[in-house]
């Protein structure tokens, strides 16, 4: 049985106090006004702060919408107009609001979706057989119980976002912002609010109940006479994987992709899995590290850890392969109403959007291509804290383009919520892994895992 | 100087033969070769044999397939006749590289998996035509075959072999390859 220690319970309270307060500054200092938006953009004024966005084919403007591509071109000139002047300042100001809410739920999602990817991957290898991995099931397991707590923060930031707060993330929840825009009145039969709630729920309903049977059925098999229960999490986890897959594209359309409500795409799903899956298989690493280094891991050798390193190496290959099958399909192409997407982000995130493929695609396959170095510890550790941080920077690219535009910064409120999600991922994670052995006792495969080698 | 005469021990099970191969090792016989008809998991290491490196190979003709894929798509499509070709940004390669990113990835994979095959024939010497060098034509099929040269001391290999589980031990004249 592993006992969640006390320094790293008082290190995951401290990071979720740390970020709470994080958090409660960002919002507090991102309620500006009009005059005080003005006066900054006096200061900045002229100096090269405001890039020319791409003009959208949309004929509507609202200037509650901060979306990249419901934009009227920023000229120099456009500020002799005053009402572009002030249209422009609500704009900014509208933007400014949005960077705490933005910065939460990026951090909320990267946290959930590790949790999501972990329970694909365990789900894969109960409906593999695989023979290699039942070794690491129980810690798994633990990564997974973040899922039903970390996805109803998500989708309750979603919908305050949208309720209590000004739409900061979703401007298709604004009704004025719909009343006006055609596109995404065509869209509303799907995009609206108590069909959002209703598709969210259902996700997470089924993918907890998931991950509340087969740890049930995991956990009555370590005692159990027979395989009955192996048996039942086998046939779940099939049926789990089919409902997963249709879930997780939903998913990616309502929690990432209807931020930018005129833009869509077809493999956005896949991509967004690929992003999950590899960080999902990042933090297995790491936590069985971890473990491992503490002595509570003695029947884990070097050998799951290679498999492991493997699965982030080859994952990290495909996150990529779909991230360029993406870009390269909409940049040939060029279709203005596409393009718009990566125009946003190659003028205003070219440091983070750039510098992902870098980390999340560059440096783990040189790193990890090596079978020696993908079995010494400190090598994956690094590697893995390099693929994690790519992959926040990930989904930051996803969202923040969306919400706050050109004002983006990695500053006070985007690192405190990560510091809130993290030390609630870390005592949420550790609490579930005391709950229960940490090897799989009655599963038909644990001999073999025990003594698998590579 | 080569031995002229050396032993071939048949076995008859991969097990017995691991065994027979940890034991002659601990007697510090050298081993010629060993011939079995399918791989033998973990028998190049009980034999002491270095690690292959054809991997590292790999990688680094999968480096200049990519160099050859960058160096050609410049030249062709940037430097010598930089068209305009349906908009495509023909002034740097840079601009232009996602279209070329299909190309690059496939004379790497061609470059690394072909010219590593052609390693492979070299360093293992096959080729058509070539002479098979194969003792013991059942070697191919169910038997496995130690081979062992000898210094003048038969007497005692043989009994060594006998214990190890050998049906069968010949003393041949070992031809000049």
């Amino acid at each position: 049985m592993y006992t969640f220690s006390n320094k790293l319970k008082t290190f995951s309270i401290v990071l979720m106090v740390l970020g709470l307060l994080g958090v409660g500054y960002g919002f507090m200092t991102s309620h500006k006004s009009f005059e005080e938006v003005e006066t900054l953009l006096a200061e900045e004024s002229h100096g090269g702060g405001h890039g020319e966005e791409a003009a959208h084919a949309t004929p509507s403007h609202d200037t509650h919408a901060e979306d990249a591509h419901v934009n009227t071109t920023h000229g120099d000139d456009a500020h002799a107009e005053v009402d572009e002047h002030k249209k422009h300042v609500e704009h900014v100001q509208h933007q400014i609001a949005n960077r705490p809410w933005s910065a939460l739920y990026v951090a909320a999602f990267f946290f959930m979706m590790i949790a999501l990817g972990v329970l694909a991957f365990y789900a894969i290898q109960i409906a593999s057989q695989a023979g290699w991995s039942p070794v690491l099931f129980r810690v798994m397991e633990g990564i997974t119980s973040y899922l039903l707590p970390g996805a109803l923060i998500v989708l309750g930031i979603a919908v305050a976002s949208g309720t209590i707060g000004h739409y900061n993330l979703f401007i298709w929840m604004d009704p004025e912002v719909v009343e006006h825009d055609k596109l995404i009145k065509g869209k509303s039969g799907f995009l609206n609010l108590p069909w959002f709630v209703i598709r969210g729920l259902v996700f997470i309903a089924g993918w907890s109940l998931y991950r509340h049977f087969s740890r049930k059925f995991s956990i009555a098999q370590d005692t159990a006479e027979d395989q009955s229960n192996f048996k039942k999490s086998f046939r779940i986890s099939a049926a789990f994987l089919v409902f997963f897959i249709y879930t997780e594209s939903m998913m990616s359309w309502d929690w990432i992709m209807s931020v930018d409500p005129h833009w869509f795409s077809t493999l956005f799903g896949w991509y967004v899995f690929a992003s999950m899956f590899v960080s999902g298989i990042t933090v297995i690493a790491l936590i069985t590290i971890y473990l491992k280094s503490r002595n509570y891991l003695e029947f884990v050798n070097e050998n799951h850890l290679h498999d492991v390193a493997k699965f982030m190496f080859a994952f990290s290959i495909f996150w990529t392969y779909l991230w360029f099958s993406q870009f390269m399909l909409i940049w040939y192409s060029n279709i203005p109403e596409e393009v718009t997407y990566f125009v946003s982000r190659f003028n205003d995130y070219k440091l983070p959007f750039l510098g992902m493929v870098v980390l999340n695609f560059v440096f783990p396959i040189l790193m990890l291509m090596n079978a020696d170095y993908k079995r010494i510890p400190w090598f994956v550790v690094m590697t893995g804290l390099v693929i994690l941080f790519g992959h926040y920077i990930d989904v930051f690219n996803m969202i923040m383009p969306a919400t706050v535009g050109d004002r983006w910064f990695i500053g006070i409120p985007e690192i405190s919520s990560i510091l809130l999600f993290a030390g609630l991922f870390i005592f949420v994670v550790f609490t579930a892994l005391t709950k229960a052995p940490l090897l799989v006792k009655g599963y038909p495969f644990r001999k073999e895992s025990e003594e698998f080698h590579y | 100087m080569e031995a002229s005469k050396v032993i071939h021990a048949i076995y008859t099970d991969d097990d017995v033969l691991m065994s027979a191969v940890k034991k002659v090792k601990a007697e510090k016989h050298h081993i010629e070769e060993i011939y079995t008809p399918f791989p033998v998991h973990g028998l190049d290491k009980a034999m002491g044999l270095e690690p292959t490196r054809i991997a590292i190979t790999a990688f680094m003709y999968g480096l200049v397939g990519l160099t050859v894929a960058i160096l050609m798509m410049n030249f062709i499509m940037i430097e010598d006749w930089p068209q305009n070709i349906g908009g495509k940004p023909s002034f740097s390669y840079l601009e232009n590289m996602p279209a070329f990113v299909p190309i690059m990835f496939e004379l790497t994979v061609f470059f690394a998996a072909h010219l590593m095959v052609i390693t492979f024939y070299l360093r293992s010497r096959m080729w058509p035509f070539k002479q098979a060098e194969n003792p013991d034509p059942r070697t191919t099929d169910d038997h496995f075959l130690m081979e062992i040269a000898v210094h003048g001391n038969e007497k005692e290999l043989q009994k060594l072999l006998k214990d190890t589980g050998a049906v069968e031990i010949n003393l041949v004249d070992k031809e000049a390859h």
